[in-house]
């Protein structure tokens, strides 16, 4: 399998300066209200404390849960069925469809479906799936994975949704204004919602108590797919399990606030059983999760609620757009995560990071994110997994910051060297650090020469 | 084995030590009035809001609020509407829909939501495929916070129920909020206290 080059992914992303701009600037406006919501809850820190926990505690119980989860959705009326992996679960779905003789399939946003590339397996196999979200039926139709967990289709402009809309749902493509092209995704999928014969949702919470699946979304389009069509389908990653119902206000008063700075998402639902007349099935995943759970360092990634907070304040994924990473999950999150489906193919993700600690800080259930990213560094540098250029530069590096006099005489030689060296030795292919971005003057003084100067002086005097 | 029996075999091996579970808090803070903060919340998440008629004419303020409307769907009883849910036999049967009406059961202060569920909706559909809804409230019963929300237990013993918040919404192309995204256009509440038996006979 080929491995991913977040670097040189990013470039086509960088490249459009427009779009790099408008994303960096949408992101932050959405870790802004972020922060506006939580500095407006007293509470707020204690209920990332009791999130946090409440995760932690259910994992370590997690078979038990799981299993309480199951007998309570069967008594409910639910089917359960169980995938170890991605071929198994889109081998039920489709089984579950064909059983029921259907067609078409309405569903409302799943990273993990995305995760199994469910919708390819169905297609194949004569199956018309319709996203109904607004932000990855774009994605959809563009043939594009999404770029962002919670706003799919957050990389581009209203342009380019101007552009795909004309060429695959025939709007004006000289009209790129927004309402227009919300209202004509909202009239283009309407009657899919009437005619569709099966509806999917993923789940943000699955409760043991009482065997409910909770999806929060803002378009209401979970709800049209589920109490449309006869037949039910929710995928569900086996830890999203919860103890019970009173947990949810833990979880539901942080999510929308951590993801888009809105108080709670406009709909809320709470499906426990199907309507009379009609089959509910419930998919538990398990696709590495269960195998992540025994890594010491990882396993608190599966704490995580998918509120892409962790995205929105990170520099590096701001910049460099979430189909740079190659990989279902993007961002500081995919980068903790990723690995453990794939070392080898996403091995250059945990490199992509400033390891500023501002993902672990925003995050509503406490993840370690940048340690963990810092512990995959040290794995992945173990077995070699780093490109040839880094191993050569950090072994250099490694020798000189350990050694106070090299290092005091390459801090002194790169300012002058900065000054003096031809363009072509700083900004080169070998040197990442020189892409896209100007070096600054060099200060006359270094530090050490600036404190020599002006401060032990001062301190010998005194 | 199964995959089932496999999987919680390599869950229960790879099981972390055990964390206990912390017991939440109501995080309680004493409101001004319920109903106030309710309000707030309401209009800050898109949600508008009617004041009752004084004569309690609850048709005449949705016929005044939406004057357009042809198909107006009730499933409560304080408003007859031009359809009853009842007569509703498939919920795609609701498409033509432009206003629906339903009771809340209980509202949130703290967000603005709304708790409904499948008995009251009666047809799930009504409250997504409908172009607006309306909600009658009783402003006695709102509850402070989301945790509140969730300690109304017996409401979650529900095959379906909600927490509506607004309309229905997205900001998925360049953060521009629309209201009305694939769900309903408008959310109005009225605070209207649920009506006597006997006075609902009477109007019917």
């Amino acid at each position: 399998m080929r491995r991913i080059d977040h670097a040189e992914a990013s470039t086509k992303f960088i490249r459009a300066r427009d779009h790099l701009d408008f994303h960096d600037k949408r992101l932050w406006d959405l870790r802004k209200k972020r922060d506006r919501e939580s500095e407006g809850l007293a509470e707020w820190e204690t209920l990332r404390e009791l999130a946090s926990a409440i995760k932690e505690h259910t994992l370590s119980h997690l078979a038990d849960y799981l299993e309480q989860f199951e007998r309570n959705a069967i008594a409910n009326g639910a089917q359960v069925h169980w995938a170890k992996d991605a071929a198994e679960h889109n081998q039920i779905v489709h089984d579950i469809l064909k059983a029921h003789g259907t067609h078409t399939l309405v569903k409302s946003k799943s990273m993990l479906t995305d995760e199994c590339e469910m919708r390819p397996f169905l297609e194949n196999r004569g199956i018309e799936v319709m996203e109904t979200d607004l932000g990855e039926r774009i994605q959809q139709l563009d043939d594009e994975p999404p770029s962002h967990i919670v706003v799919p289709a957050v990389h581009k402009l209203r342009g380019d949704v101007a552009r795909v809309f004309a060429e695959k749902i025939g709007t004006d493509p000289k009209n790129s204004d927004v309402h227009y092209l919300a209202e004509s995704q909202r009239q283009h999928t309407r009657p899919y919602f009437l005619k569709a014969e099966a509806g999917m949702t993923g789940a943000n919470f699955a409760v043991a108590e009482t065997g409910t699946i909770v999806v929060c979304t803002n378009e209401g389009n979970a709800d049209l797919s589920v109490h449309l069509p006869n037949l039910y389908i929710a995928s569900v990653g086996i830890e999203k399990v919860i103890p019970s119902i009173e947990h949810l206000g833990v979880f539901v008063r942080l999510l929308s606030r951590s993801a888009l700075g809105s108080p709670i998402t406009q709909i809320t639902s709470h499906f426990r059983a199907p309507r009379a007349g009609t089959a509910m099935h419930i998919v538990l995943v398990d696709n590495g999760r269960s195998e992540r759970l025994g890594m010491p360092d990882f396993w608190y990634s599966l704490k995580c609620i998918r509120c892409g907070a962790c995205m929105n304040t990170c520099p590096v994924y701001r910049r460099s757009g979430g189909l740079s990473y190659g990989a279902t999950y993007s961002g500081p999150i995919g980068v903790i995560i990723d690995p453990t489906f794939n070392l080898r193919k996403y091995s250059s993700l945990p490199f992509a990071s400033t390891l500023n600690g501002s993902c672990t800080n925003v995050c509503p259930v406490k993840i370690n994110i940048h340690e963990q990213i810092y512990k995959w560094r040290q794995i992945i540098a173990e077995r070699h997994q780093l490109p040839f250029v880094k191993q050569e530069a950090m072994q250099v590096a490694g020798k000189v910051l350990s050694n106070p006099k090299l290092y005091r005489a390459a801090v002194e030689a790169t300012g002058a060297g900065i000054e003096h060296l031809p363009r072509f030795m700083m900004y080169n292919r070998l040197n990442a650090w020189g892409r896209q971005r100007e070096v600054p003057a060099a200060p006359s003084l270094t530090f050490r020469q600036w404190y020599l100067k002006n401060r032990q002086r001062k301190a010998r005097t005194r | 084995m199964t995959s089932r029996n496999e999987i919680l075999a390599r869950v229960r091996a790879n099981q972390p030590p055990a964390v206990s579970l912390p017991g939440i808090p109501t995080f309680g803070k004493p409101l001004v009035s319920l109903p106030e903060a309710f309000r707030a919340a309401l209009l800050r998440m898109g949600g508008k809001f009617a004041e009752a008629p004084e004569d309690g004419d609850l048709d005449a303020l949705i016929r005044r609020l939406f004057p357009e409307a042809r198909v107006i769907c009730s499933a409560t009883p304080e408003v007859k509407g031009t359809r009853r849910i009842g007569e509703v036999k498939q919920p795609g049967q609701l498409a033509d829909v432009e206003v629906g009406v339903v009771r809340a059961v209980f509202g949130v202060a703290e967000t603005g939501s709304l708790w409904v569920t499948e008995r009251e909706f009666k047809v799930n559909s009504l409250g997504f495929l409908s172009q607006h809804l309306v909600a009658l409230l009783d402003p006695a019963r709102i509850v402070g916070n989301m945790h509140d929300a969730y300690r109304e237990r017996a409401q979650f013993d529900f095959g379906y129920g909600a927490f509506l918040t607004g309309p229905s919404a997205t900001a998925d192309i360049e953060g521009v909020l629309i209201h009305g995204a694939q769900g309903i256009r408008t959310l109005t509440v009225v605070f209207a206290r649920r009506a006597a038996a006997k006075d609902l006979t009477h109007r019917q």
